[in-house]
């Protein structure tokens, strides 16, 4: 049975994003915490890459890799020291971490797993979108055009930027 | 039902498999959602939470959908949505630290007195 180049990729991919999202909750250094995180918005790139959204890896390396995980590491710095650890979790909080989340992958699972999902839509895109397709589907305000959320979200940001001042400004 | 899951496999990596890898990355969020007690720990999982849902509707809309784009555009905009929603927490985060000098969950309700 001869494996192709992209379930590789996929496996090695899955393989670090779930080892590392385990590892960035259970570990009790925060830093490493964070960094863990990195690694995993890093695989999931990959996937996007995987998946032939090339916008969408270079969007979520810029803002997550790039933006988020460095404001967190900032902020980690100014609110601990180095070397720090997270006191042992008591027993009983472990047990109902491990079994809220047990029960919601055993709920989750066989739905997934069961369900068949056919297609609606005859599969012809295999091939990545093009820019300015996007661009265009970004900025336009016909049907299935995003202007709207566009600047719903310039809004947001700007809010953002004044409350985020407005919070975090010395008294 | 052939037909199907023929259609479903067009990287020959079936839709499925996408799908249990953000569950165990949902999931993984949800454990440390619960059991951290550092805000800033409980913040980072949920950009474990979010990154799961994102995973989810790049991968309906690449197989299910393929001709259209609107996993793709949610999934952008919930990158945009979440990058200021963890702005403003670490603001926030760190404003409470200036004033307790501590971001232990437990210590919140001091802000009650």
């Amino acid at each position: 049975m001869e494996i192709a180049a992209n379930e590789i990729v996929f496996y090695v991919l899955s393989v670090v994003i779930v080892v590392f999202s385990i590892l960035t909750v259970t570990t009790r250094r925060i830093l490493r915490a964070a960094t863990y995180l990195l690694f995993v918005l890093i695989g999931t790139a990959g996937l996007y890459l995987l998946l032939n959204y090339h916008f969408l890896a270079v969007v979520q390396i810029m803002v997550y890799a790039g933006g988020i995980v460095v404001l967190f590491i900032f902020s980690i710095l100014l609110t601990s020291h180095a070397g720090d650890k997270a006191e042992p979790l008591r027993l009983k909080d472990r047990l109902l971490g491990l079994s809220a989340a047990l029960a919601g992958v055993a709920l989750v699972l066989p739905v997934i797993l069961m369900n068949t999902f056919g297609p609606t839509t005859p599969v012809a895109a295999d091939e990545q979108i093009d820019m300015t397709v996007i661009g265009s589907a970004l900025m336009g305000a016909g049907k299935y055009q995003y202007i709207l959320p566009f600047e719903a979200i310039s809004i947001l940001l700007l809010a953002c930027i004044v409350g985020g001042i407005l919070i975090a400004r010395k008294r | 039902m052939q037909e199907n899951d023929k259609k479903l496999r067009i990287m020959n990596i079936p839709m499925q498999y996408f799908l249990v890898l953000s569950t165990f990355m949902f999931f993984a969020g949800i454990y440390g959602f619960i059991t951290r007690r550092n805000m800033l720990a409980i913040l980072i999982s949920l950009e474990l939470v979010v990154n799961a849902v994102d995973i989810n509707f790049v991968v309906f809309n690449r197989y299910l959908y393929p001709g259209s784009m609107e996993g793709f555009f949610f999934t952008l905009f919930s990158i945009g949505i979440t990058a200021a929603e963890s702005a403003i927490a670490i603001a926030i985060i760190i404003n409470i630290y200036r004033n307790l000098h501590n971001i232990e969950v437990r210590n919140m309700n001091k802000m009650k007195h």
